[in-house]
């Protein structure tokens, strides 16, 4: 699926929630399924600081595509981390440089990318595609 | 304890002060507002709104320069607001009272102005363990310019300052003490009566940051006998963009111009210029008018509440609020000091401060969660952060009974 499909099914997802505590149910459950990082990759150089939660991030290249694996000490943030890398991840480096984020806004966690809450997410989305362009120029390692 | 709260309840009319105050009334996610987030900013009573509107549509000029009606009616008006915080704060002199900006910008002008001229290489400030970073960095900023250092009071796993260590760390070095009243992180009410005789005792001057104590509080500068103090109007009520520094006049008259610009100037030429006379000195540029009034409005508000009556409520809605959050399982609090006022910090369990304030805001309860700006205070507890409940004497016991129960639904569904 295109990144733009995976978003929209997750907005068709969301709409069947009928109150706020059914969708914040359902992104916390997100957030404490997933085993999103391993160990070893939760380590400074990999942290993304908000000012309020922390995420780490990691990319892996293989195929010409870009994996990702990500945390967070907010099980929040990690449940919308989780679901950024759904969209995000196993996609080439132009798709992930070139991909509007709009999925965010839809499900009504707006707030999660403003700067008001500087929560890390966003920087994750940044770091993300920045990690795309560097893949893209060659100036990371692949 | 719970009863007596409903007595003092009543004897402030809690009801009726509350219709003072238009943005109470707010709904957030179509649900009633809990405010709780006093310490980072007052809701405004009608008023203050009132004053401001009043200064703009009938009387808005520029102050201490005009020769026409509106101006001097206008600095007539912020010259009365001067006044009236002066006689709130108990200055000796109007003079002592210099408008500026904020806490931040007063504690600024102090460290600029009086670095500048008393610290020297080798030289120490001394500030504590649990400061607002507005109390940190513009003393670090200037023991670096002059190669001086700074020394930091330590306080125990509680939240209480180590007089001891106070004691200790009070030597020749030190030229100034720069501490804050009361915690805006852990709540507690520090020994500064104690501190500024300890301190005083060795000709050391004292700057107390009260933003956090002025609005809950009586408060006078001559009783406390304390050389600066630090405030922000819209922590008390007021508009923002206004704030206070009090100086001692022998202090101000001995520190140099902290910015320079108009209003601050007796004459300039090219060669030389002379300064004005206090509280002008530090007045440079045109000043915030509209909200040294409204700030005057704010201080006239609470006048007429009481400041021994907002002390005793909002003790009794502290109390009423430790016990109602103590009941919560795995609640713990940060900051544990017998002696506090205003804000409770807690945390549940391993939940994540950040992911509990956002379950409170959905159901509508305003609180902060983070580091407060106290970046070592949370270094300190080994924390991510904490959530932080603020109250106001316009706050009630619902409101209390609310935030328990918002809190035990983020407990249901982040545990």
């Amino acid at each position: 699926m295109s990144i733009k499909e995976l978003q929209d099914e997750i907005i068709e997802e969301f709409a069947f929630f009928t109150d706020w505590m059914e969708k914040y149910e359902y992104i916390i459950q997100l957030g404490k399924e997933l085993p999103l990082i391993e160990e070893q990759y939760k380590r400074e150089e990999n942290l993304i600081k908000g000012c309020q939660s922390k995420v780490w991030l990691h990319p892996e290249y293989s195929d010409g595509k870009i994996f990702f694996t990500a945390d967070s000490d907010a099980v929040i943030t990690k449940g919308l981390v989780s679901l950024m890398i759904k969209v995000l991840s196993g996609h080439t480096p132009k798709e992930i440089a070139d991909a509007e984020i709009y999925f965010i806004d839809e499900i009504g966690l707006k707030s999660h990318l403003s700067q008001t809450r500087s929560n890390g997410l966003l920087s994750m989305l940044k770091q993300m595609k920045l990690y795309a362009v560097a893949f893209q120029a060659g100036s990371l390692q692949k | 304890m719970r009863e007596n709260y409903n007595d003092i309840a009543t004897a402030l009319n809690i009801e009726k002060i509350r219709n003072d105050f238009p943005l109470l009334k707010t709904t957030v996610y179509g649900k009633q507002l809990v405010y709780l987030d006093n310490a980072a900013t007052t809701q405004k009573p009608t008023a203050v709104l009132d004053a401001l509107d009043n200064y703009y549509k009938t009387y808005n000029s520029n102050v201490h320069r005009g020769v026409h009606a509106l101006s001097q009616q206008a600095t007539e008006a912020y010259e009365e607001a001067r006044k009236k915080v002066a006689r709130f704060i108990n200055a000796k002199y109007s003079h002592e009272v210099i408008f500026t900006r904020g806490t931040t910008e007063s504690i600024n002008l102090v460290a600029s102005s009086f670095g500048k001229k008393f610290l020297h290489k080798g030289d120490s400030i001394l500030i504590s363990a649990m400061e607002h970073h507005s109390n940190i960095v513009p003393w670090q900023m200037i023991c670096e310019e002059k190669d001086a250092s700074l020394k930091v009071i330590a306080m125990d796993n509680k939240g209480i300052l180590q007089m001891d260590d106070f004691e200790q760390k009070l030597t020749d070095d030190v030229k100034l003490v720069a501490v804050t009243y009361v915690s805006n992180t852990l709540g507690t009410v520090n020994p500064v009566r104690d501190i500024i005789k300890q301190a005083h005792a060795k000709n050391i001057p004292v700057l107390l940051d009260v933003a956090q104590a002025i609005q809950h509080m009586p408060l006078d500068v001559q009783e406390l006998d304390v050389d600066f103090i630090a405030f922000s109007g819209h922590k008390i009520y007021g508009p923002t963009g206004i704030g206070v520094l009090y100086g001692k006049e022998e202090w101000l008259n001995k520190l140099p111009p902290y910015q320079g610009g108009g209003d601050m100037i007796k004459t300039v030429t090219f060669e030389k210029t002379v300064y004005n006379d206090l509280p002008y000195k530090f007045e440079a540029g045109t000043p915030d008018m509209s909200g040294a009034i409204g700030l005057g409005a704010a201080v006239d508000y609470v006048e007429s509440i009481g400041r021994k009556n907002i002390e005793l409520a909002e003790g009794e809605l502290l109390a009423y609020a430790l016990d109602a959050l103590a009941a919560i399982p795995d609640l713990r609090f940060i900051g544990e000091s017998p002696e506090r006022s205003g804000a409770i910090s807690f945390l549940i369990g391993d939940l994540h401060p950040f992911d509990t304030g956002e379950i409170l805001d959905k159901q509508g309860i305003a609180v902060r969660t983070g580091h407060h700006c106290t970046q070592p205070v949370v270094d300190f507890f080994r924390i991510p952060g904490t959530v932080r409940a603020s109250f106001a004497f316009y706050n009630t016991k619902a409101e209390i009974d609310a935030l328990v129960k918002g809190l035990e639904k983020a407990r249901l569904m982040l545990g």
